[in-house]
């Protein structure tokens, strides 16, 4: 296990939609990446050389410098057997670890569960965004799930703090455990008793903090800024979580663009959120996730690309052995999944038995449900 | 009239629609259950277009995202026709497409116009409608698909997720072939012109098939083989057992009580397969329609059971609409209703954007330490506000009983606010709050109406307010 002077964090940022691998990072002097992207292939002379072999997309300057700086493992032909290639269910899957059955625990869920057994910290796992991804979720453990944070609270609308305190005080007691009043009924009152301890915590983050650095205006940036900003209030907040929008990466279309500037944001973010965390001397600890439910087709279909199945995944830290993980699928056709697709040859669950063998110090058996072989991204 | 006609007929009226103030809740019980579903089942026109327009003359026809969400929320408010507004949001909910991709504000009303327009009749109707819906049409990139160069994406949603669903009963509904074959039927089905319409402007789109680019050969489809085109394929998807069953678990999961997320439906069977039974029944009984499907789900024993009232939870329109309606809060046209429309978008609920194109993860996944956050806020600040109309309707008939010990002033509020059945800790725990001032009189007006506005916002605080 890694050793770091304070509790190791997991930040993870999850590209929704299916995030081109193919065109991420991409395979230099291949004649057969001309042959399947004609529309969408990236010039060579543009592509960011990363190795003899493979290069980032030209967006991707400011990941480079992780790299160079041995701080990015790279995941390449990442994915799992029986591809889904449905958003929802793919998502499912990297959430539940559950390619067959439908899961209904996340994997980071159980991780937090592990961490923090009886609740006692109800931000030990916090989300930014709408709706809890299903890796959060497991039974009693309370997930804040954070739509701004600058405005965080409860019966906020109530005048004068005499009243609002006792309002919230009906309102603990009224939340208090339920019994056998069904199975949903349970739930809210759960959550609505962890809404109300974490609110008066969480709301005093965006106070405590300063920073010289600027997050891009768009919710990737300003979630990995309230990222940074829970991190630096330390909370005990060990597992840190958002989303980028709107299946933003589902590039059936027009997909030069469009992925240009996700990619942009993505890789000047990045850059940013660790400046921010070196900044406040805060770095040493955090590792950050970044993966997405499937790659692409390999054949481009003029404007953009289908939903397909291997894709790429990378981890940044300063903990973080840099490289290549896995091997870069060949895009012959004949070893080229059914349909169209690149071949996956790394689990995700091996990468996530990684980071909770050697980052967080657990046994990942019954988390990812199985024993996969593991990556050894940790310095 | 008996409490428990008030009680059934508010439980249709929150179902069947966004629910209803006080009053008119007490005036459809009056005229009788049966009566009202007719009249929910024959939509008699929606809300005062011209009115609208002329207050607001920027809404025609607008472009914006945030004035076509607005528009929505009014109509959900203010139509008489509140079923097929609810229907509208129903198919909204399944035939997800959004404006992160689309980009118009315009196409997204249009596409909930269509919903409304057919959301309650024939449903090979409404999915030739759905196809030949511009923004559905490019959302789902069918507008990329070519004899020469296939894009599934529309062929594989429009059976997963829009008609089959992945399975029943264990077994696979569709294969990988038949998602090609579906994809290649729907070739040609285009819009035109060109999006975007730039430089000049906006404009809306128009569907175009395009025969030159229409895959004319011969195709295999479920086990049939023919020339297929996209209305073939679309008359197959309808003689389907697995369409009767994909509808009357939706109908049931929206409207009766939430069923598992829909990617478990496969192999989980339904709730209460007798109730799904009927409604397939009648699904193929009517010749797929929509209409005849709802009126065998109000009139049905399975519906007005208790046990399934408050059993639903509340997804943020119906919070949001709901709540202004028993408020009587944007009931005309006036101000603010840009700020009240994104209040959905605030507890997980982005209207004309679903997160994915298989919708919002619906019953408790509405809810998290943030959702439920947002929800409890609003609701409390607008049932606790005693100026606005619906409120002040509400304190008024309480005052109406004269002086109330601190009991009588928790179950009068309950009996108002739904009438809302809540457990007996959370009864107990109001009582207690309100013995604190003790009894509560009516002859001192001010005093009583901030000591019921204040018993109003703890009841929208509480778990049970969550559920419809």
């Amino acid at each position: 296990m890694v050793s770091t002077a304070k509790d190791p964090v997991l930040a993870v940022l999850s590209l929704s939609g299916g995030n081109d691998g193919l065109n991420t990072v991409i395979p230099l002097n291949s004649s057969l990446y001309r042959d399947f992207r004609p529309t969408l292939g990236v010039p060579e002379d543009q592509i960011i050389p990363i190795t003899d072999e493979l290069g980032f997309h030209p967006t991707m300057a400011p990941l480079k410098k992780f790299w160079d700086a041995g701080q990015l493992a790279i995941f390449v032909g990442i994915g799992y057997p029986t591809p889904s290639y449905s958003h929802f269910r793919s998502m499912d899957i990297w959430h539940t670890c559950e390619p067959e059955i439908i899961g209904t625990e996340g994997w980071l869920g159980r991780a937090t569960k592990l961490m923090d057994p009886n609740a006692e910290n109800v931000l030990t796992a916090v989300n930014f965004g709408r709706g809890l991804p299903r890796a959060l979720v497991m039974d009693g453990v309370p997930v804040a799930s954070v739509g701004n944070l600058e405005t965080y609270g409860l019966l906020t609308g109530i005048d004068g703090e005499d009243q609002r305190n006792s309002a919230l005080d009906v309102f603990g007691r009224m939340y208090a455990p339920a019994i056998g009043s069904g199975a949903v009924m349970d739930y809210i009152h759960s959550t609505g008793t962890d809404a109300l301890k974490g609110a008066d915590i969480l709301a005093t983050a965006p106070d405590k903090y300063t920073s010289n650095v600027e997050y891009s205006g768009t919710v990737v940036g300003q979630y990995m800024r309230n990222i940074v900003q829970t991190h630096l209030a330390e909370f005990g907040t060990r597992v840190l979580y958002t989303t980028s929008p709107y299946n933003g990466f589902d590039s059936h279309a027009n997909q030069a663009q469009a992925n240009a500037g996700l990619w942009t944001d993505v890789s000047n973010t990045v850059e940013t959120f660790f400046t921010d965390l070196r900044d406040h001397n805060a770095s040493d600890n955090v590792t950050l996730l970044l993966f997405s439910e499937f790659g692409r087709r390999v054949a481009d279909n003029g404007s953009g690309t289908d939903h397909g199945a291997a894709g790429v995944a990378f981890a940044v830290g300063e903990h973080v052995k840099g490289g290549i993980y896995g091997t870069y699928p060949s895009l012959e056709p004949s070893e080229q999944e059914f349909g169209g697709n690149l071949k996956f040859n790394l689990d995700f669950r091996s990468v996530y038995s990684t980071i909770l063998e050697d980052w967080f110090g657990m046994e990942p058996e019954p988390i990812v449900n199985g024993n996969f072989e593991r990556v050894k991204f940790f310095n | 009239m008996a409490d428990q006609d008030i009680a059934l007929v508010a439980h249709l009226l929150r179902r069947a629609g966004f629910g209803a103030s006080r009053d008119d809740i007490e005036a459809a019980a009056a005229k009788g259950y049966d009566t009202v579903v007719q009249e929910l089942l024959n939509p008699s026109g929606g809300v005062d277009e011209d009115l609208l327009m002329r207050y607001n003359p920027s809404y025609h026809e607008a472009a914006a995202i945030e004035v076509n969400t607005q528009l929505w929320l009014y109509r959900m408010v203010n139509s008489p026709s509140q079923l097929q507004e609810k229907v509208a949001l129903f198919w909204h909910m399944i035939f997800c497409a959004g404006h992160s991709k689309i980009d118009s504000g315009q196409e997204m009303g249009i596409m909930v116009n269509m919903f409304r327009d057919h959301g309650m009749g024939s449903f090979r109707d409404l999915l030739v409608g759905l196809s030949t819906n511009p923004g559905m049409m490019y959302y789902l990139d069918n507008t990329e698909s070519h004899k020469a160069n296939l894009n599934e994406n529309y062929g594989r949603e429009l059976l997963e997720l829009f008609s089959l669903g992945v399975g029943m009963d264990e077994s696979f509904n569709y294969s990988e072939d038949d998602v090609k074959v579906c994809a290649r039927a729907f070739t040609g089905w285009n819009v035109a012109p060109s999006y975007p319409p730039f430089p000049h402007g906006r404009s809306p789109w128009n569907f175009r098939f395009d025969p030159a680019d229409h895959d004319h050969t011969e195709k295999t489809f479920l086990g049939e083989t023919g020339p297929w085109n996209g209305d073939d394929i679309i008359d197959i998807i309808c003689r389907q057992p697995a369409t009767a069953r994909f509808l009357a678990r939706h109908l049931y999961n929206f409207f009766v009580a939430d069923e598992p997320q829909i990617p478990a439906w496969r192999l989980t069977p339904p709730r209460d397969i007798e109730a799904i039974k009927a409604l397939e029944k009648t699904y193929f009984e009517s010749n797929y329609n929509i209409g005849a499907m709802l009126e065998t789900l109000f009139t049905s024993e399975f519906f007005k059971d208790e046990a399934v009232r408050y059993a639903k939870v509340k997804n943020p329109a119906e919070m949001v609409a709901g709540l202004l309606r028993m408020v009587g809060e944007h009931r005309d046209i006036r101000p603010g209703l840009f700020e009240i429309s994104q209040e959905p978008k605030y507890m997980g609920m982005d209207l004309l954007n679903p997160p994915t194109v298989e919708g919002w993860h619906t019953g408790r996944e509405w809810i998290d330490s943030g959702t439920l956050v947002e929800r409890i806020n609003f609701a409390a600040d607008l049932l606790g506000n005693t100026d606005l109309p619906g409120v002040r309707s509400l304190v008024s008939r309480l005052q109406a009983q004269g002086d109330l010990t601190p009991e009588q002033l928790v179950d009068g509020c309950l009996d108002l606010t739904g009438p809302l059945v809540v457990t007996g800790d959370t009864h107990a725990q109001l009582v207690a709050h309100a013995q604190g001032e003790g009894a509560v009189s009516a002859a001192d007006g001010a005093n009583f109406t901030r000591r019921a506005g204040e018993m109003f916002q703890m009841i929208a605080a509480t778990a049970e307010f969550q559920f419809e």
